[in-house]
């Protein structure tokens, strides 16, 4: 018989201290919560939640070793499957993933997979286990565009079996969202995002940062000139979407990319660096996902008063339940149902205010969503000084407009079967740059299955 | 990697140097920019591509001080190296796209302004190389802060130098010399024709290309500018650099810096160019977060 104790709590910084510093939220499990938790799971015959894992991590193998103190075991079993364990351990959403098919989450609580994964990787990253096992170099390179979870995990699976993988990156620290997009406090850079992706170089994968493909190299060229046989491109969908509303250009308004980038990937908060950032007395952020939200904890980290303003309603919050919970925590405002019309700005130019009509939830549209309508005549203003516009984002077209026949749909989105096969032969894609602004393990399963797909058509030609 | 290999002071506040960059030097184009860190803690900086040799795999820059990460990279040295180095960034000049047999046919004018000098060489070289006659003009404060006039002599036309002072060239704005330039267009003069510009183009300060802008409207000459807006990532990711062209937002990093003068809101353009300073100067120095 299973233990029948109640899912092992985390814990957690202080939510008053936690709002004036960027170090970590949560602490996670120590050895002894991490056994205990695990000893929650029934290890199902047919395991429910590792299908709901868009990897496949062997979730009841890997626990039963968490449970009995095999911690390098449970790594490595893992590993099998996922690169970047801290990092999906801390950022999945488990809740609709792993957890929200785990049989225990019928009656009662989901056993903590995600704590659980991430004490595992964190335990390994601490202990200096590293798995580094790797097939002799075939003698066949492949190139991998972007070096967020997509590429790095196509260029994992690639390296283990013999090829000799060389990633481009724009910027000039590699991770993608993992570097510039998900904040400190959720996701450490040094200790975390470093080390996961020391770990895929350690497999002999080249990471070249500073190269804009589709300018500074393009596929074909790196096809043609370089000698890759195959090229992956796991570019992302970093490209912000804005309101085009009145105001939007006035001085205050910036993406949420800007201002996530400024901090994470250029360290704004940090005052030995030299990036500079606006954030003024009060902010508010216009959007309800994932990204609205790290926006707006990591404005309120900087000394603002934060409003969130979202045209529907907590329900509909596309956020993680545990994000929104945070922010609350936190002392974040929620205006919900709410929608701007309109930036105001004061006689220089600088935001004083946003304009916001009150919304109400109509008739289901064919999504079966409801979806916000005006209210007629409800117009008021929110006094801030900062706007961070938070609407979402979509693949950058420079990839597809600089590679010959490379097929995209009305989105931009790359166009790819389910193995990642684009409409240029040899040329694989996935991720963001395919889904659209998806989730990490979603990008790292399409990397992965392309790697698969990659390593299959290499070997026949 | 990203080596300086060589350094030049053009005067004192304006620095060149060539950079060790074989990627770049392979693929970049008239018109086009790059960003720069100078160390692991700097700001990325964008600079225009001033020069490129592909068979030396360098790209020089021209700098010129006015803040503090500009400082830093002036005072780099011979043999010191760049953090980082991306690019080319941005599309390329319109006429990079013409073919050689149209250029040679045309007439090109462009006006620089103080540094602008820097970013309009590599043009005009480009042009001069394919045949096209091109004139320029060339617009500083005082005689000491003129640069690339001889290398500039070489690949143009006719260069016309105007200062503020009158310290070299003829004492006035490049609005002036170039207006009497266009004035004169397509005139028959005793038993010598002026033959039509086809083309301007203005870089230099904002507030230089908004004049040229208004000064050579009435002609219905063709200009453009290129935009030195605030940037950060310079790949279209986050929107730091829009301006309003057209009366629609673009993306100058990723759809410029190059537009067409007539539809850019300049107003705007300069107002946004402030966001950092402003809090700069209002806040402490030592405070960069805006908390007050
Ligand atoms: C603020 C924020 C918070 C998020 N929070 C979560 C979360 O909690 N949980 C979750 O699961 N997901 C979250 N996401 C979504 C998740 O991060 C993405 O779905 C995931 O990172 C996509 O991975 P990717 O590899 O496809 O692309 P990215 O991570 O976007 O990486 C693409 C990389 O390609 C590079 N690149 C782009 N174009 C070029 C080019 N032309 N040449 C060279 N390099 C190029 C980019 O610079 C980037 O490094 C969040 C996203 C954001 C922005
Ligand atoms: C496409 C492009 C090409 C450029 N080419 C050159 C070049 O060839 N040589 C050169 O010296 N400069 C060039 N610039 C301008 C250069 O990037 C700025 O001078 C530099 O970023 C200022 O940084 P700072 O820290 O030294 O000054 P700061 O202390 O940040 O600011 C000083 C002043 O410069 C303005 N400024 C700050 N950042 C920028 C920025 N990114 N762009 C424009 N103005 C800014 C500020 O509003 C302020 O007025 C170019 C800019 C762009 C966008
Ligand atoms: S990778 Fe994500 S979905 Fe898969 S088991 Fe880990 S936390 Fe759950
Ligand atoms: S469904 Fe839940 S209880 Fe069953 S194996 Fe998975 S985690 Fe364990
Ligand atoms: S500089 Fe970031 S989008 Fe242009």
């Amino acid at each position: 018989m299973r233990n029948k104790i109640p899912r092992v709590p985390v814990r957690e910084q202080d939510p008053l201290v936690r709002a004036a510093n960027f170090e970590e939220v949560s602490y996670g499990y120590n050895s002894q919560e991490a056994m205990l938790e695990a000893s929650r799971c029934l290890n199902c015959k047919n395991p429910l939640c590792v299908p709901a894992c868009p990897v496949s991590i062997r979730i009841p193998d890997f626990i039963r070793e968490v449970e009995e103190g095999n911690f390098a075991k449970a790594a490595e079993i893992i590993a099998q499957d996922s690169s970047l364990p801290s990092v999906c351990g801390r950022v999945c959403p488990q809740e609709s993933q792993c957890e929200g098919s785990c049989i225990l989450g019928i009656k009662g609580e989901a056993v903590a997979i995600g704590k659980l994964e991430r004490f595992t990787g964190d335990w390994s990253r601490e202990n200096g286990v590293k798995f580094t096992d790797k097939a002799p170099l075939n003698g066949k390179k492949v190139a991998i565009v972007g070096s967020g979870p997509a590429g790095l995990a196509c260029a994992t699976d690639l390296a283990k079996i013999g090829y000799d993988v060389t990633i481009f990156e724009v910027l000039h620290e590699p991770g993608g969202v993992l570097q510039y997009g998900i904040p400190e406090f959720r996701l450490p850079k040094e200790s975390v995002v470093k080390t996961e992706i020391e770990n895929v170089k350690a497999l002999g994968v080249k990471i070249e940062t500073n190269v804009v493909v589709g300018r500074t190299v393009t596929i074909d060229s790196l096809m043609e000139s370089e000698g890759f046989s195959a090229v992956f491109i796991g570019s992302g969908a970093g490209l912000p979407k804005f309101m085009n509303i009145p105001g939007e250009n006035l001085n205050g308004v910036v993406s949420a990319n800007e201002f996530l980038t400024r901090n994470n990937l250029m360290r704004a908060y940090d005052p030995s660096y030299d990036t500079p950032i606006y954030v003024g007395k009060r902010v508010a952020v216009v959007g309800g996902g994932n990204v609205a939200m790290d926006a707006a904890r990591s404005a309120l980290r900087l000394g603002a008063e934060v409003t969130i303003v979202y045209r529907r309603t907590e329900k509909e919050l596309p956020a993680r339940v545990e994000e929104v919970h945070h922010a609350k925590q936190e002392g974040i405002v929620f205006r919900m149902l709410t929608n701007p019309v309109e930036i105001l700005g004061d006689e220089k130019g600088w935001v004083r205010g946003l304009k916001c009509i009150r919304m109400e939830l109509g008739e289901p549209d064919d999504s079966g969503r409801r979806s916000p309508v005006p209210v007629p005549d409800s117009q008021f203003d929110i006094e801030t000084d900062v706007v961070i516009m938070s609407l979402g984002t979509s693949p950058n077209p420079l990839i597809a407009s600089t590679t010959k026949g490379l097929e995209t749909n009305r989105w931009n989105c790359l166009v790819a079967d389910e193995n990642g096969q684009t409409s240029r032969k040899g040329v694989f894609a996935g991720g963001d740059a395919v889904t659209g602004a998806a989730t990490v393990i979603l990008a790292m399963g399409a990397g992965r299955k392309a790697a698969a797909a990659i390593d299959a058509y290499l070997k026949e030609i | 990697m990203y080596k300086i290999l060589k350094k030049r002071d053009l005067n004192p506040v304006i620095t060149l140097m060539e950079v060790e960059a074989p990627r770049m030097a392979a693929s970049a184009k008239p018109g086009q920019f790059l960003i720069v860190r100078a160390h692991e803690k700097g700001e990325r900086i964008p600079l225009t591509i001033c020069d490129f040799d592909s068979s030396k795999g360098t790209v020089t820059i021209v700098t010129q001080v006015v803040g503090a990460s500009s400082r830093q990279i002036c005072h780099l040295n011979e043999g010191d190296s760049f953090t980082d180095f991306v690019g080319p960034l941005g599309e390329p000049s319109e006429f990079v796209h013409m073919s050689g047999e149209k250029l040679s046919g045309m007439r090109f004018l462009f006006i620089a302004g103080g540094l602008g000098t820097a970013p309009v060489y590599p043009q005009v070289k480009f042009l001069h190389s394919m045949g096209a006659s091109v004139d320029v003009i060339i617009g500083a404060k005082s005689s000491s802060l003129l640069i690339f006039e001889e290398e500039m002599k070489a690949v143009c036309n006719n260069l016309y130098i105007c200062t503020d002072d009158g310290s070299a060239g003829r004492k006035g704005l490049v609005t002036e010399v170039m207006k009497e330039l266009l004035e004169a267009d397509g005139l028959q003069k005793g038993n010598q024709h002026y033959k039509c510009y086809d083309h301007a183009v203005a870089i230099g300060p904002m507030i230089m290309m908004k004049f040229v802008t208004l000064a050579a409207k009435p002609f219905g000459i063709p200009l453009t500018v290129s935009l030195n807006t605030l940037m950060v990532d310079g790949t279209g990711m986050c929107g730091a650099c829009r301006v309003t062209v057209g009366g629609k937002s673009r993306f100058a990093c990723v759809e410029g810096p190059e537009f067409d003068a007539y539809q850019v809101d300049f107003e705007e353009a300069m107002r946004r160019q402030t966001m950092y300073r402003s809090i700069e100067t209002e806040a402490d120095h030592n405070c960069k977060i805006g908390l007050h």
